[in-house]
């Protein structure tokens, strides 16, 4: 392939700090308007600063133009196909953020008081009324600020519920294929993590899971799964698997990340989970926005309730004929207290309420029927020709919204990593599956197409695909060396964590 | 009611067929019977677009914001004029929709934002290494205690009660499950009681947590009191409101290990409480326990300058069990909102609204302390907030001032038992010296009539 630098590459990267030059600004502030004082008179010298931080100096065009600038090295969600496993990359309505930003939610302070902020607190409390139908358990805490957020605070409550019956438990279990947020939060939790083994499918290993539950015979506080699993597989033994984790003693998780699946098909609770953690920022359609934020509210059984976080908000009959109002209930004696200040990534809650009132019940159903069907059918299509025979599906049967292909023949017959794979999709346009996850399948590639995907989008995505390993019969290198036509190339990795140079050095 | 979704009967019969299944049922069964939900799930029948428009207009007319009423609300969230460019670089879909930058190749805008914010935090706080951005202020400092833990593998946490109570609540519902204490140090004349602290600090100590300006507007002297950290060796962890580090001696220089605090106050509106971010400065020595993304410079094949996530073997997607803290966000909506903010005020701006910020909180006290019924909680040093005493029920006269579409500060009473009587007053760019006046002028009358039993 002729290496011609595109005008992007060629445009060498420059920052802010780069651009800045002494005297120049943006800001127009307003006048003191009061009679000043010398700071020194206000706050003793030796609390003042001596030197301002170098900040950049520039004039607000050329701010406009360098975020403008830097904003087209991005790709993102409105602009192409984004397969990423296990992230649901799912459309972000415009009228949410048009919501979002009405002045009684965006100006709205978090510490106003609850009776003149009657129409938040109602939002709140709707956003977790809906949830607990779609998850199937009667309580939810809105406050967790991500999906690890919640795991954490789940895992807290586990240890708060059992202390409040007298016992310590200190081993928590979780699938050798479980996201990594579940092995991070166990520790952080102060508990020790116990692998379970998987079985062919992606569910767990059933014999595995009881000889660890033998093994560990009243110290196991919890399970954490997520179900469909990993792999976009259903755990068809998860009735089962939750008979003996409360026969033992412990509470089931349920790792929200793959709720996308199953809304008003099958919810978290019926199947026997206590503890579930639904990330608005996949499902509920919240942008991503390049890594946050999102929210990780979740949803509890009764007898998790009374340790929830607080501040809790309460719905609380009128009186004298007046209508119902809201609260925040602080008097929450077993509570594990709080997880971050105020009530929680409130412009999140308002997205994702406006996305619930958009769809309804009826289209949160056939949203998680046609992301299933979109998976199936990329499935099938990648099933055929040479995607068919160089990426294997890991397990030959019906997903749910995502699956895992291997590319161990690919590897072995064309010389080409799943990584090489992906950074060639990059020259196509596609955003690549997410790569090496789970760690149960050689040379994974995890696809989620999400219903928001166009039949066309996930044709032509299976063309490229083709492509590529077409290419690579004749010439393996163009992958190996790819991409070429992004504003940069394969970046060195390693030397950005040996030799960390983490912000702008100045002369 | 279907929405955002393409296919059309046709393509679902296609695809069906693909598949080589009849109905998208068929594909459900893999759930075991009973599991299946088997009916419609409770909730309302989907709506039109401007129905949901309508509704959640009708929610958000329900509340008293900073744009109908004048908010002296602070306590951590500060009603900050917003630049407009702020809004217009962050609604772009180039940054609102990406996900988290694992592609480099196609993610150099967001990771050269990331790296550019780095700085700009690592600048403000006069510490080398920050962090690309966390959940908010309270979570932060939390983190902070897990890493000083890491560093120090000691499990005690002295903390002032000058730290926001948020803060110290969140610490308290981490340390469950870090397995360590928490032990407070109280306030004398509005500051961290320094006999005290320097009493509650030992060897056992992980760390010590400051805030500056803290709860009550107070200026610590942040040296001073971490001379009992230095002298145990624990970790000094400094909270900080960063629109005051322009003025502000920075943590970094006053010897504090790790800074971080509520990114709020730079280019994040209110929003009830979120979303915003959080930031994590700290030394060299820490680097490797970090919490959360971090952006480095590298290059790519041919030579050319480039970022990318850097340090990923502390996180825990690689480490899983052993990562140094579970968090995958890094706020990076939030986060740019902030740098541009920062750009947009410049090297001279930031000095400037900092200064402004003090010349009018200066005033603003002075006005307030000389109303009949007001007098100063503390006489420390401020910079943006101050705590006065209300010879009257705080709440009723709020309430009266309220009437007055004046939102009069924060009732110190709902978490400090021992101030029930204290209201805490923000002032922002916004807060006009005409606004403070009428402050004044209103709280003045309403302490009065609740003193002679007016009738509301």
């Amino acid at each position: 392939m002729a290496l011609t630098e595109t005008p992007m590459q060629a445009e060498k990267a420059q920052t802010i700090y780069e651009k800045s030059k002494a005297g120049r600004r943006a800001a127009a502030l307003p006048a003191a308007e009061v009679p000043e004082k010398p700071l020194a008179e206000l706050i003793p010298e030796n609390l003042l600063r001596a030197e301002p931080p170098r900040l950049p100096e520039i004039a607000e065009p050329e701010i406009v133009r360098h975020y403008n600038r830097l904003s087209r090295r991005n790709f993102d969600l409105d602009s192409g196909f984004y397969p990423l496993g296990s992230c649901t990359m799912k459309h972000n309505p415009r009228l949410n953020e048009r919501v979002a930003a009405l002045p009684g939610h965006a100006r709205l302070h978090p510490a106003q008081d609850a009776r003149r902020a009657q129409g938040a607190l109602e939002l709140m409390w709707l956003l977790q009324e809906s949830l607990s139908e779609i998850c199937g358990l009667p309580h939810v805490s809105l406050q967790p600020s991500a999906g690890s957020h919640g795991e954490l605070a789940g895992l807290l409550l586990t240890r708060a519920y059992h202390a409040d019956r007298g016992e310590v438990r200190t081993k928590v279990l979780a699938p050798d294929t479980s996201h990594g947020t579940n092995p991070a939060s166990v520790t952080m939790a102060g508990y020790e993590v116990v692998k379970v083994a998987t079985d062919e499918v992606g569910g767990v290993e059933m014999a595995d899971l009881r000889a660890k539950l033998a093994e560990n015979e009243g110290e196991v506080a919890c399970l954490m799964l997520t179900n469909p699993n990993t792999l976009g597989v259903f755990d068809e033994n998860i009735a089962e698997i939750a008979s003996l984790i409360h026969e033992a003693g412990g509470t089931l998780y349920y790792d929200g990340a793959n709720l996308n699946a199953v809304m008003g098909k099958s919810r978290p609770g019926d199947m026997g989970f206590d503890i579930v953690h639904v990330n608005l920022h996949k499902s509920f359609s919240q942008p991503h926005g390049g890594g946050g934020p999102g929210a990780g509210p979740i949803a509890v059984s009764d007898r998790i309730e009374p340790f929830l976080p607080r501040p809790q908000v309460v719905r609380l009959e009128g009186s004298n004929g007046h209508g119902p109002n809201f609260d925040l209930d602080f008097e929450r004696p077993k509570s594990i207290g709080r997880l971050r200040g105020f009530q929680g990534n409130f412009g999140v809650f308002v997205r994702s309420y406006a996305y619930i009132l958009s769809l309804g019940g009826d289209g949160l159903t056939e949203a998680s029927e046609t992301a299933v069907l979109n998976a199936n059918y990329l499935k099938a299509r990648l099933a055929e020709g040479r995607a068919g025979d160089r990426l294997p599906i890991a397990f030959d049967r019906h997903c749910m919204h995502e699956f895992v292909l291997s590319g161990k023949p690919m590897k072995r017959d064309l010389g080409l990593a799943t990584l090489d794979l992906a950074k060639r999709l990059l020259d196509y346009g596609f955003h690549p599956p997410t790569v090496y996850f789970p760690l149960l399948v050689d040379e994974a590639l995890m696809v989620e197409p999400t219903e928001t995907e166009a039949k066309e989008s996930l044709d032509a995505f299976a063309e490229a695909i083709e492509k590529i390993l077409a290419e690579a019969e004749t010439d393996p290198e163009l992958a190996r060396n790819a991409p070429y036509t992004t504003p940069v190339r394969r970046l060195d990795e390693v030397k950005a964590t040996r030799q960390p140079v983490v912000r702008q050095q100045f002369d | 009611m279907t929405r955002y979704t393409s296919a059309t009967p046709d393509d679902r019969r296609e695809m069906l067929d693909a598949i080589g299944v009849s109905s998208v049922d068929e594909l459900f069964e893999q759930i075991p019977e009973p599991l299946r939900l088997g009916r419609p799930l409770a909730l309302p029948d989907g709506m039109g677009e401007a129905e949901v428009y309508e509704r959640l207009a009708a929610l958000a007319e329900r509340n008293a914001d900073a744009e109908e009423q004048v908010s002296f609300l602070g306590a951590g969230m500060y009603d900050h004029y917003v630049p407009a460019i702020v809004d217009a670089i962050t609604s772009r879909s180039e940054f609102l929709t990406p996900y988290t930058p694992y592609q480099p190749e196609i993610s150099q805008g967001g990771l050269q934002v990331m790296f550019e914010f780095q700085t700009a935090m690592s600048e403000l706080t006069a510490l080398p290494v920050s962090s690309a951005g966390l959940y908010e202020g309270p979570s932060s400092v939390a983190s902070a205690g897990y890493l000083a833990m890491g560093a120090t593998k000691r499990r005690k946490f002295v903390v002032s009660r000058g730290v926001h109570p948020h803060s110290r609540e969140t610490l308290r519902t981490y340390s469950v499950g870090y397995g360590a204490e928490v032990v407070e140090v109280g306030l004398e004349g509005g500051l961290t009681d320094a006999a005290a602290l320097a009493e509650a600090v030992d060897g056992e100590t992980a760390a010590v947590f400051l805030q500056t300006p803290n709860f009550l507007g107070a200026v610590e002297d942040v040296e001073a009191l971490g001379a009992a950290a230095k002298e145990h060796g624990a970790l000094l962890i400094v909270a900080c409101d960063p629109m005051t580090l322009g003025i502000l001696k920075p943590p970094g220089e006053c010897g504090a290990d790790i800074a971080l605090g509520e990114g709020q106050p730079l280019g994040n509106r209110l929003d009830f409480g979120g979303p915003s971010f959080g930031f994590f400065c700290a030394t060299e020595a820490q680097i490797r326990r970090m919490p959360g993304r971090i952006a480095g410079e590298t290059e790519d094949v041919d030579g050319r300058r480039g970022f990318v996530l850097a340090l990923q073997t502390r996180e825990q997607h690689i480490r899983r069990e052993k990562a140094t803290n579970n968090i995958c966000t890094a706020q990076a909506l939030n986060a740019l909102g902030a740098m541009v903010h920062l750009a947009w005020l410049g090297r001279e701006g930031f000095r400037e609204i900092g200064e402004l910020l003090v010349q009018r909180t200066a005033y603003a006290r002075e006005r307030l302390a000389g109303v009949s019924g007001v007098e100063l909680l503390h006489e420390a040093p401020v910079a943006r907030e101050f705590a006065v005493r209300l010879e009257a029920p705080v709440e009723k006269v709020l309430d009266r001032v309220a009437e007055r579409g004046i939102a009069a500060g924060y009732p110190l009473g709902r978490e400090y038992p021992e101030y029930k009587d204290g209201l805490l007053v923000a002032i922002t760019e916004r807060r006009t010296k005409a606004q403070i006046d009428e402050l004044a002028e209103a709280l003045g009358a309403a302490v009065a009539a609740e003193r002679e039993g007016v009738t509301a």
